[in-house]
């Protein structure tokens, strides 16, 4: 689904978002969404923009210009939070005090004002360790995890809350090759999943993700689903890498 | 033998040190819970700034009571805790708002807090030397009221703090996560910074205001150096704290030691052996298998 076409209730809604941050423009009048069920990679070079972009779409980042909805909601106390999941590219969980891997997942089921997890969290959170394969590694701190592991675990952190709409930015830094694999394993598990991934380049995701959406310098350049970008457009190898696979006209900006 | 036995039942019997060691063990406990938070947070030196904020407070407190015709000092202690929890408060504010580094607004406190204390405590008729009970603390003159006030603010710290443990902890240990979340995390890092506050201030009776935050802090140092989750960090912390109060009390009194200051030089001390301690303890622990006869795991 490109930006040109209107979506009705979309999950996430970008229209002509535009971020200032230190005086310098990040992103440049970016007008997206999100339909439920889709898998949508946001692709791009370091410094395009990606991860401020979702920051901004979870309402961390106030944008200069334009609206952000979730859920047909601005960032804030409407929004019904208990259906999205966040996935953070790194994470201080675990950096100050000792924390347990089981601790980190277990907060991730706590969802606006009401202090304590569910009941049954600690075997919900036990299911998404065993999800992401960490299972023995439950009571382990997560300082002494490597970084592959603990990014599996900020999944699992994600993943416990059962979420429609998940947001992950660059879930593949640090991972190893089987892992990656596992990782998207997991997800196509979940039925009804919406995903948005920010990817510096769509590696095992690519036969996840059904749509790409590329930034370049702030600037969205292409929202196409992902078999009709060039291979250099997803992976990124190339400074300005051509859009569309040859012979193959992209619908939006370009 | 029988003479330590004698000595020490001398010294329970003595309704001062019960009412003494009542107080070092509720603020014992209560201190790390609170303290494990900042800790999390990265801001341990929080307390130390709200400490000197509390001062400004004690004199204020001293300077309504003089001006309303009270006893001096009657003001002090709501004075320390007005002024602690709206210190608190605002640095969490300015460090939210990202105008000020966490580390600038601190400093600020730290000067203001004590300039402002000096200069009032002379407004309302008394001397640097009427701070000197506040910034070191005064144990040994507890009165049965101070007690139970002292009591009844560190069980309501320890509880609020066990409740809105989870809460704190989400919002301290990932903000961007949390707020993600819908946990209103600005509500509860606030939260976290007025019972850091009320801690100041209740523990600034044992070991006074430039002691308080060791009070918080140090037990935190020692339990993570063994703890592997943030539960039994903040369980063992508490112990520690409440274990070494009572500790630091009887030797403050066998050795006719000012106790704010014994309790602190224990728990340092335990910290120093613990951390020096550990390399060997983990060395033995993973042993060759043939040298413990164990199998390896």
């Amino acid at each position: 689904m490109n930006q040109a076409t209107t979506i009705p209730n979309p999950l996430v809604l970008a229209s002509h978002l535009s971020v200032n941050l230190g005086g310098q423009t990040i992103l440049h009048d970016i007008t997206t969404q999100l339909t439920p069920g889709e898998t949508v990679g946001l692709l791009g070079a370091n410094g395009s923009g990606k991860s401020t972009l979702v920051r901004t779409l979870l309402g961390l980042i106030a944008p200069s210009q334009g609206r952000v909805e979730l859920f047909g909601q601005p960032p804030g106390r409407q929004v019904p939070w208990h259906r999205l999941a966040y996935v953070p590219q790194d994470s201080p969980a675990g950096a100050g005090v000792p924390t347990s891997a089981l601790e980190a997942v277990m907060a991730g089921l706590l969802s606006g004002p009401w202090p304590w997890p569910p009941r049954g969290a600690k075997e919900r959170a036990l299911r998404a360790l065993d999800q992401v394969g960490l299972r023995q590694q439950a009571r382990s701190p997560l300082k002494v995890l490597s970084g592959g592991q603990r990014h599996r675990v900020l999944l699992a952190r994600a993943l416990v809350r059962r979420p429609e709409l998940l947001i992950m930015d660059e879930p593949l830094a640090g991972v190893d090759g089987a892992s990656a694999t596992a990782l998207v394993d997991a997800l196509r598990e979940i039925p009804c999943l919406t995903c948005l991934v920010v990817l510096h380049e769509a590696g095992p995701f690519a036969g996840y993700l059904k749509r790409g959406i590329v930034l370049r310098s702030g600037r969205l350049v292409a929202d196409a689903p992902l078999t009709k970008l060039a291979p250099e457009a997803i992976s990124h190898h190339h400074d300005a890498p051509p859009l569309a696979r040859p012979g193959v006209q992209l619908e939006g900006p370009t | 033998m029988s003479g330590y036995a004698d000595y020490w039942i001398q010294m329970l019997q003595d309704p001062l040190i019960r009412r003494a060691l009542l107080v070092a063990v509720l603020v014992g406990a209560a201190a790390p819970v609170i303290g494990t938070f900042l800790v999390q947070r990265r801001l341990a030196l929080l307390g130390d700034g709200i400490g000197h904020v509390a001062l400004t407070g004690v004199a204020l407190g001293w300077l309504i009571g003089a001006g309303l015709g009270l006893t001096p000092g009657t003001l002090a202690v709501p004075g320390a805790i007005v002024a602690a929890v709206a210190g608190s408060v605002i640095i969490e504010l300015v460090r939210t708002s990202g105008r000020t580094s966490g580390d600038l607004a601190l400093a600020l406190m730290f000067y203001g807090g004590i300039a402002g204390g000096a200069a009032l405590i002379k407004v309302a008729g008394g001397t640097s030397a009427t701070l000197v009970a506040y910034l070191f603390g005064s144990l040994s003159t507890l009165s049965a009221s101070d007690v139970s006030a002292t009591a009844e603010l560190a069980v309501i710290i320890l509880m609020a703090g066990l409740v809105g443990r989870w809460a704190l902890f989400a919002a301290g240990s990932d903000e961007p996560f949390a707020r993600a979340s819908g946990i209103p995390t600005r509500l509860w890092n606030i939260a976290s910074a007025a019972l850091a506050a009320l801690t100041v201030t209740v523990a600034m009776r044992v070991v006074g205001l430039l002691l308080v935050s060791a009070l918080m802090i140090v037990p935190v140092a020692i339990s993570q150096l063994a703890a592997r989750s943030f539960a039994r960090t903040m369980a063992w912390a508490a112990l520690i704290g409440a274990v070494t109060g009572a500790a630091g009390l009887f030797t403050a009194y066998w050795y006719d030691l000012p106790p704010g200051a014994t309790i602190v030089v224990l728990a340092i001390a335990i910290y120093a052996i613990a951390a020096t301690s550990r390399p060997l303890v983990e060395k033995l622990a993973h042993r060759p298998s043939h040298l413990t006869g164990q199998p390896r795991s």
